[in-house]
């Protein structure tokens, strides 16, 4: 199955080639993590502050499903 | 020596230097500001009248030595938009030098009887007026330069453009930067109309051979900004090389965005697809490439470690605009659902210029753009509304009055103010606690006065359901009191972000407050103080005429549910009530 991971701001540097707001698509096994995809694309956990998936904040241990859009963000604020 | 209240008549152009009566002698910054506005203007008087005032005060510790980040200067009033008590501060040169003249606050009230404009210059030799009809008509940008000129040891220059001169609704106060840009505004509640009434077009402050800021403790005020300063370079975003350094608040659009929370088109979607193109990031690519003086690391004073603000440069290096909000390119942006960053970097300008809160401007654009006077998107035509509003036509007069006068003028029903004031860029609908801070806010609708994204999306100070109703007053109540803190001592409000992650900040940032005003204040004290000065900003408020009923969203909020989440405004009425029922009961 097919998941699109997009990270943003400081995260950037560690998936160069995605132009900004751009998604890698993912093919993952069945099962998968959240925490999973995010080691597997050598994202450090000390990094990420906030998961997204699907517009939603969930936490590491939630199992991926087909067509999620998954968004890895490090510390942000501002206003 | 101790600290003094300029008094500036403009009626009789004098000034008189008081002592600081014990009523007011225990704050600085919004609470000197809110206190001052509460005894001396009444709360009924029309904020365009000569019963109104603008008063001008630095924080607690504002211009004492390497406390970072505590140039903020508070500009207080009654709101020509909102008919509440205003309190509107802003980074730049100001505050630190009117601090370091050891003046408490600025109190600027009476009309000149003459209708003539004057500059005001406050130095260690006491208040210069001058009559400045050369400088009517004239924006900012000019405004500064001219100052500049004219006054020796780069001043700081609080001025108002065209707009202010209008007495237009959303006239901001503008602020020079150490590049003498006038890019820091003072810009929410039209405050630039309040002065624009007094006569004063520009005040000019040079700190030279003043007396400084007096520290009354200095053992305890050290401990307390290395603690407060350790907090800041330790955290992720505040870090040298974290999110605010590298982009400025405009991290936040992409994010907002993937939370569904960017109000679109007029507040009709939580997503704007051309999110990328106006973020944080693709403003730092340009900044990047373009090199010159561009740069995303820029301090909006001398002192501040934090640097959320930037300088975009035109394609050939050169200035062009300081600084791109996350706010300024969402309402100027996504919210006219304008993808072109090159015209939200040119709309900035133009604020900057006019004196107009960008915010405001941009909303009153979306509001037209759905009453048909635009097509979503028009970049050129949205452009094009900023010489209305300089010139002064009857066209620009109704754009510069804001969001609710434009929206009547355009028969539109979707209309997202609250007290008169438009909301910033986080959808209600769709982050809950920032609806409970829109609504009951004492300054009508304000992001900053109760920043809960910061646990509701960023995961700072906890982790709550941005989508839930579930203990958002509490919340929402917390997070103001602990800004009216914040505040009153000169700190930027970013400091927050570590502070509410790291304990030591926050006890930090009491102490060096402590140290240097002798007060007997601890990290515990905060909530309370903060309370102390929003019942003081309510109960004006009450007396002006607000009631309960005006802490409400406006009624398309309840009736269109907002996409992705496809969500509605459901908060209860009971619960924006108790948020501040304590204010009668305590
Ligand atoms: S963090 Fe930003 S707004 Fe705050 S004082 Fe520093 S540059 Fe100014």
């Amino acid at each position: 199955m097919k998941v699109e991971i997009r990270v943003f701001a400081t995260l950037r540097r560690y998936l160069p080639e995605l132009g900004i707001g751009e998604a890698r698509i993912m093919e993952i096994e069945p099962g998968t993590s959240m925490g999973d995809i995010q080691e597997a694309i050598g994202l450090p956990a000390d990094e990420v502050k906030i998961i997204m998936c699907n517009n939603l904040n969930v936490e590491p241990d939630v199992i991926a499903q087909d067509g999620d859009r998954i968004t890895y963000i490090p510390a942000v604020a501002g206003g | 020596m101790a600290k003094k209240i300029v008094r500036i008549d403009m009626s009789e152009l004098v000034a008189t230097y008081e002592n600081v009566p014990e009523k007011w002698s225990r704050w600085a910054g919004r609470g000197l500001t809110s206190a001052i506005v509460v005894d001396e203007v009444d709360p009924t008087c029309h904020p365009l009248g000569p019963n109104n005032k603008i008063v001008i005060a630095p924080g607690w510790v504002t211009g004492s030595p390497a406390a970072p980040s505590s140039g903020r200067t508070s500009f207080g009033g009654k709101s020509p938009l909102t008919g509440t008590i205003k309190e509107t501060n802003s980074g730049g040169l100001s505050g630190q030098k009117i601090a370091k003249l050891g003046i408490a606050a600025i109190i600027i009230e009476g009309m000149p009887k003459n209708d003539k404009w004057y500059s005001i210059f406050i130095s260690k030799d006491g208040v210069e007026f001058e009559e400045v009809g050369g400088l009517v008509g004239k924006g900012m940008y000019e405004v500064d330069e001219l100052m500049w000129e004219k006054y020796p040891n780069k001043p700081a220059v609080i001025g108002i453009g065209q707009a202010g001169e209008m007495k237009l609704s959303n006239a901001g106060i503008s602020v020079n930067d150490p590049e003498n840009e006038p890019g820091r505004y003072a810009g929410r509640g039209g405050l630039g109309a309040v002065m624009g009434v007094r006569g004063v077009k520009a005040i000019v402050i040079d700190d030279k051979g003043g007396p400084g800021v007096e520290i009354a403790d200095k053992d305890l005020f050290t401990q307390g900004r290395k603690k407060l300063t350790a907090a800041i370079t330790e955290h992720a975003l505040t870090k040298k090389d974290g999110g605010l350094h590298a982009f400025g608040t405009n991290v936040l659009m992409n994010i907002i965005n993937e939370a569904g929370g960017l109000p679109t088109r007029n507040f009709s979607a939580g997503q704007f697809e051309g999110a990328a193109k106006i973020s944080g990031e693709a403003v730092a690519e340009n900044i990047n490439e373009r090199g010159g003086v561009g740069t995303t690391d820029h301090p909006c004073h001398p002192g501040c470690i934090i640097k959320c603000s930037s300088i975009y440069p035109d394609e050939k290096g050169n200035p062009f605009v300081s600084v791109l909000e996350y706010e300024t390119a969402w309402a100027l942006g996504a919210n006219c659902g304008i993808d072109d960053i090159e015209y939200v970097a040119k709309m900035t300008r133009e604020c900057n210029d006019i004196g107009l809160d960008t915010i405001e401007a941009g909303n009153t654009i979306a509001v037209a753009m759905d009453g048909g006077y635009l097509e979503f998107g028009d970049k050129e035509g949205a452009f094009k509304t900023f010489d209305e509003i300089r010139k002064g036509t009857p066209l620009g007069r109704i754009f510069g009055q804001g969001v609710e006068a434009t929206a009547k003028a355009f028969g539109v029903y979707r209309v997202p103010t609250v007290k008169g004031q438009s909301m910033p860029a986080y959808e209600p609908r769709a982050i809950k606690g920032i609806g409970v801070t829109y609504a009951t806010s004492t300054m009508g609708a304000d992001h900053t006065s109760g920043y809960t994204i910061a646990p509701e999306i960023a995961g700072v100070g906890g982790k709550v359901d941005p989508l839930s109703n579930a203990d958002k007053a509490e919340l929402s109540l917390t997070f103001q009191a602990a800004t009216a803190f914040i505040d009153c001592t000169g700190y930027c409000l970013f400091i927050a972000f570590p502070i509410l992650d790291i304990a030591e900040g926050w006890a930090g940032m009491a102490e060096s407050v402590a140290g240097v005003t002798g007060m007997d204040v601890t990290g515990d004290d905060v909530i309370a103080m903060g309370k102390e000065v929003l019942k003081m900003e309510r109960l004006f408020n009450e007396a002006a005429g607000f009631t309960p009923e005006d802490d409400r969203l406006p009624e398309f909020m309840r009736d269109e549910a907002l996409p992705p989440h496809n969500v509605k405004w459901t908060m209860a009425d009971e619960v924006l009530d108790k948020v501040y029922a304590w204010v009668h009961e305590d």
